[in-house]
């Protein structure tokens, strides 16, 4: 619960002004190092005293971590570039729609200024047993709060939970996939880059993470290929409140149609699971059927296979059913209109 | 485990009397750190070993020397140690935009950024609004003109909003002022009027310019 306390704890603060001085740092202070970007998942754990790093590193100085560049038709963004940075590059509105769709629907206007696509990706859960500092799995405990007889869970998982319930948040995520982007990480050793649909880890892989990123790995950049551009695109967001909310459910799609067929296709769902699922038995059942609703009935059922709910978020099942039909074959218009 | 021990000690060593007279003076604490923030802000340690830092911000134009701490956040800074209480706190979470100053003519929630964070930008809170004679902003005028608030605790975030939101789009309708200043929270609900007095504002301000 948000109490105002005065300030939050002391830490020590480096605000490093370059990519190397910052993973060196992140190297030498290991699991002490809190990684600092927009700050707005960040100052939630610091001021509720729920987390308690030694050391803070704030990113907002290192200005190679930011901007959008063109590179072979495809773009590379900076980790730090804020999401309104993002929504309003000219090339990403023109070619790679989705992603600017995905990156407006987050938050509010304000936290879409300072919030940054690697932090978007990067956020940890939002089930309000963990963030309410309860010792659940995922903060090490061994009991899972949201899944229990009485637990209130109408915001988490139906798919591929293990243990932990709870979902990922990100509303970039499910574009970023549907897009192939892949995401690049920096430790004192070098460089890797990985694809964004690997970029997540689930409960069965570790449960106290949500992303690859170990102590030490710092996210520069995501790159996104010239793979999608111009391709349709679909992207919805289903929240309670139109601003500042986190999604109930997101869904991505990126499409070739060809003849009224569908050629290609990627799709990506989130909020559904504790990573962001890119749902490829769907994309496989879909690819090279005519593009019409009955095709999107179809890749809806079989988007939901397995799904499993809790008490409350049974909801969620015909949610996604709908929103993966919407994705593949569009909005229809109603009947009576 | 230590929030476990915690509890257990609470429930065995706490008689009544002591509860009541701990009641009675948590209560007498509470309101005093209200009232007294201040002082409470400077009593706060920086982490060991680290010095606090004097840094030079730049506050609607002018340039403030301030001790800060590492973990300080900017509406801290403006409130409690420069005395520009015009910005409010309102959730401290990001969740109401009370706090909207405005750093490199960007709408931020100041209690959400580190003070360090806004070194060497240029911050315009709502006493910057005004010009050096008096003369109120347009945005001001407008909220004047349309009479736009009730409690106004939020205005100074609606305000601030709507100026770095005009700067990006001065001539907007009233659908995608609204989304621009969605950030926002106004607990009179009052959302209607405020929305009228800055398309006010916005007229007022293109009048101007």
């Amino acid at each position: 619960m948000a109490i105002i306390r005065d300030i939050m704890p002391a830490f020590e603060l480096f605000q490093p002004a370059n990519i190397n001085d910052a993973v060196s740092l992140l190297d030498r202070h290991g699991s002490d190092a809190w990684v600092l970007a927009g700050g707005l998942d960040s100052f939630d754990w610091l001021k509720d005293r729920i987390k308690r790093p030694k050391v803070v590193v704030d990113l907002s100085q290192i200005a190679e971590l930011r901007g959008v560049r063109e590179v072979n038709g495809g773009l590379e963004i900076g980790a730090m570039t804020t999401l309104t940075e993002v929504v309003r590059h000219p090339v990403v509105k023109e070619k790679f729609s989705i992603l600017s769709h995905g990156a407006e629907s987050a938050a509010s206007p304000q936290i879409r200024n300072q919030g940054t696509l690697g932090g978007n990706v990067s956020q940890d859960a939002r089930c309000w047993y963990y963030r309410g500092g309860w010792k659940c799995y995922r903060a090490g405990g061994n009991i899972c709060f949201a899944d229990t007889p009485t637990a209130i869970n109408r915001e988490h998982a139906i798919l591929n939970a293990e243990r932990c319930v709870a979902v990922n948040p990100s509303d970039s995520a499910p574009a970023l996939i549907a897009l192939e982007a892949q995401m690049v990480i920096r430790n004192v050793k070098g460089e890797r880059v990985v694809n964004a649909e690997d970029y997540f880890v689930g409960p069965a892989i570790d449960i106290t993470r949500m992303t690859v990123l170990q102590p030490g790995d710092l996210l520069t950049a995501i790159r996104i290929p010239a793979t999608w551009a111009g391709a349709q695109f679909y992207f919805e967001k289903v929240r309670d409140r139109q601003v500042w909310d986190f999604p109930l459910m997101n869904v991505a799609s990126a499409m070739v149609v060809n003849g009224g067929n569908i050629e290609r296709i990627r799709i990506a769902v989130n909020a559904a699971a504790a990573t962001p699922l890119r749902l490829t038995a769907v994309e496989d059942a879909v690819r090279g059927k005519a593009r019409n609703a009955a095709t999107g009935e179809m890749g809806g059922k079989v988007a939901v296979t397995g799904a499993e709910p809790l008490r409350y978020n049974g909801y969620k099942i015909p949610l996604m059913r709908n929103l993966v039909k919407r994705a593949i074959s569009g909005v229809e218009e109603a009947k009576w209109a | 485990m230590a929030d476990t021990n915690k509890i257990d000690d609470t429930a065995t060593s706490l008689s009544r009397r002591t509860l009541i007279k701990g009641v009675i003076a948590a209560g007498a604490v509470s309101s005093g750190a209200y009232l007294f923030r201040t002082s409470v802000v400077r009593a706060q340690q920086s982490a060991a070993g680290s010095a606090e830092r004097l840094v030079t911000l730049t506050v609607n134009g002018q340039q403030r020397r301030v001790d800060v701490m590492k973990q300080e956040t900017l509406a801290t800074t403006l409130r409690y140690k420069l005395g520009l209480t015009g910005t409010k706190l309102g959730c401290d979470r990001s969740e109401c935009g009370a706090c909207t100053v405005l750093v490199d003519d960007v709408p931020h929630y100041s209690c959400s950024m580190l003070t360090h964070t806004a070194r060497g930008k240029n911050i315009v809170t709502i006493e910057g609004l005004a010009s050096a004679e008096g003369k109120l902003h347009p945005i001001q005028q407008g909220v004047i003109d349309e009479q736009g608030f009730q409690c106004a605790f939020c205005m100074s975030g609606f305000i601030m909003a709507t100026a770095g939101f005009l700067k990006v789009n001065p001539n907007p309708t009233r659908a995608e002022l609204a989304h621009g200043i969605s950030g926002n929270l106004c607990r009179c609900q009052d959302y209607d009027k405020i929305l009228t007095a800055m398309m006010r504002g916005a007229e007022n301000a293109r009048k101007v310019s």
